[in-house]
């Protein structure tokens, strides 16, 4: 193993505010953020939908904010193909529904109220998360 | 209220993304690579949401009820089953695979970079089937 890339002061501070973010939501709207059942349900509930929309559009407008106060762009790096990246989406939107929740219901807000049962998620899908890369560097 | 609420949860968090990086599936693919070329910053990520949310979790449930509505409204579920430990386990492997898992895919639309709105898309194919297999 090597250390690579590691920008723990930003991480840290990111961190804090996706924190933030949580602890608004819940103190506001008495509800905890988990942004699979959230994008889900904005699709297919009719509970809660216009608050379910707003808060994705809030996800899209972070950047843009911070793109316009920082005057820095945004970069990502994606090297997958289409193909790939169709599955994975896929996966994605299938395993969280089945167990209802991903990084941010079960990672923060679950592991946050110490629930057993998102601890338990967390390892999973991290454990898998981790496999997957080191096969993925094989082939 | 509760609307301008959820609208600035949602920008305050697609902030924390943007600002940790977590929105790079790159950065998040370094995380995962724990027996190669590792980037620790997702822990710290983690760590950082945790140490607000946790502490204020556990004083805001000791209200009577949130600001902007009638009551709490959160899942209580503790059933630890297969369909937990597998559904995560699906959601593992295609997060290792695209380096994306929901909220920074969403976010990332913001920067109209078509792989990633392709995932996005597909992610929403995802919950539709599961959600129309469980009703039938």
């Amino acid at each position: 193993m090597n250390i690579v890339n590691f920008t723990p002061i930003t991480a840290f501070t990111g961190g804090l505010i996706i924190g933030l973010a949580v602890v608004i939501f819940f103190l506001l709207n008495g509800r905890l953020v988990g942004i699979s059942g959230i994008a889900s349900n904005a699709l297919t509930s009719k509970d809660n939908k216009l608050d379910n929309i707003l808060f994705l559009i809030g996800l899209i407008i972070g950047p843009i904010i911070y793109s316009f106060f920082s005057n820095q762009s945004v970069n990502i790096t994606i090297s997958n193909s289409y193909i790939v990246m169709i599955f994975a989406g896929l996966l994605v939107g299938v395993g969280t529904r089945i167990s209802g929740g991903c990084t941010s219901g079960h990672g923060i807000s679950g592991i946050g109220r110490f629930s057993l049962r998102s601890i338990i998620a967390t390892v999973s899908f991290m454990t898998v998360g981790i496999i997957t890369v080191l096969i993925n560097n094989l082939i | 209220m509760n609307r301008i609420a959820s609208l600035v949860s949602g920008i305050v968090f697609g902030l924390g993304l943007t600002i940790s990086e977590m929105i790079n599936p790159a950065k998040v693919l370094g995380f995962l690579d724990l027996f190669g070329n590792w980037d620790p910053s997702l822990m710290f990520v983690m760590i950082g949401a945790l140490v607000v949310s946790s502490p204020m979790f556990h004083l805001i449930k000791k209200k009577e009820k949130p600001i902007f509505a009638e009551k709490f409204n959160y899942s209580n579920n503790k059933v630890i089953d297969n369909k937990l430990v597998i559904g995560s386990a699906l959601f593992g492997a295609g997060w290792g695979l695209g380096g994306l898992c929901p909220g920074p895919a969403i976010s990332s639309i913001a920067l109209l970079n078509i792989y990633s709105v392709t995932f996005v898309i597909s992610m929403f194919v995802g919950f539709y089937l599961v959600k129309t297999l469980k009703s039938i």
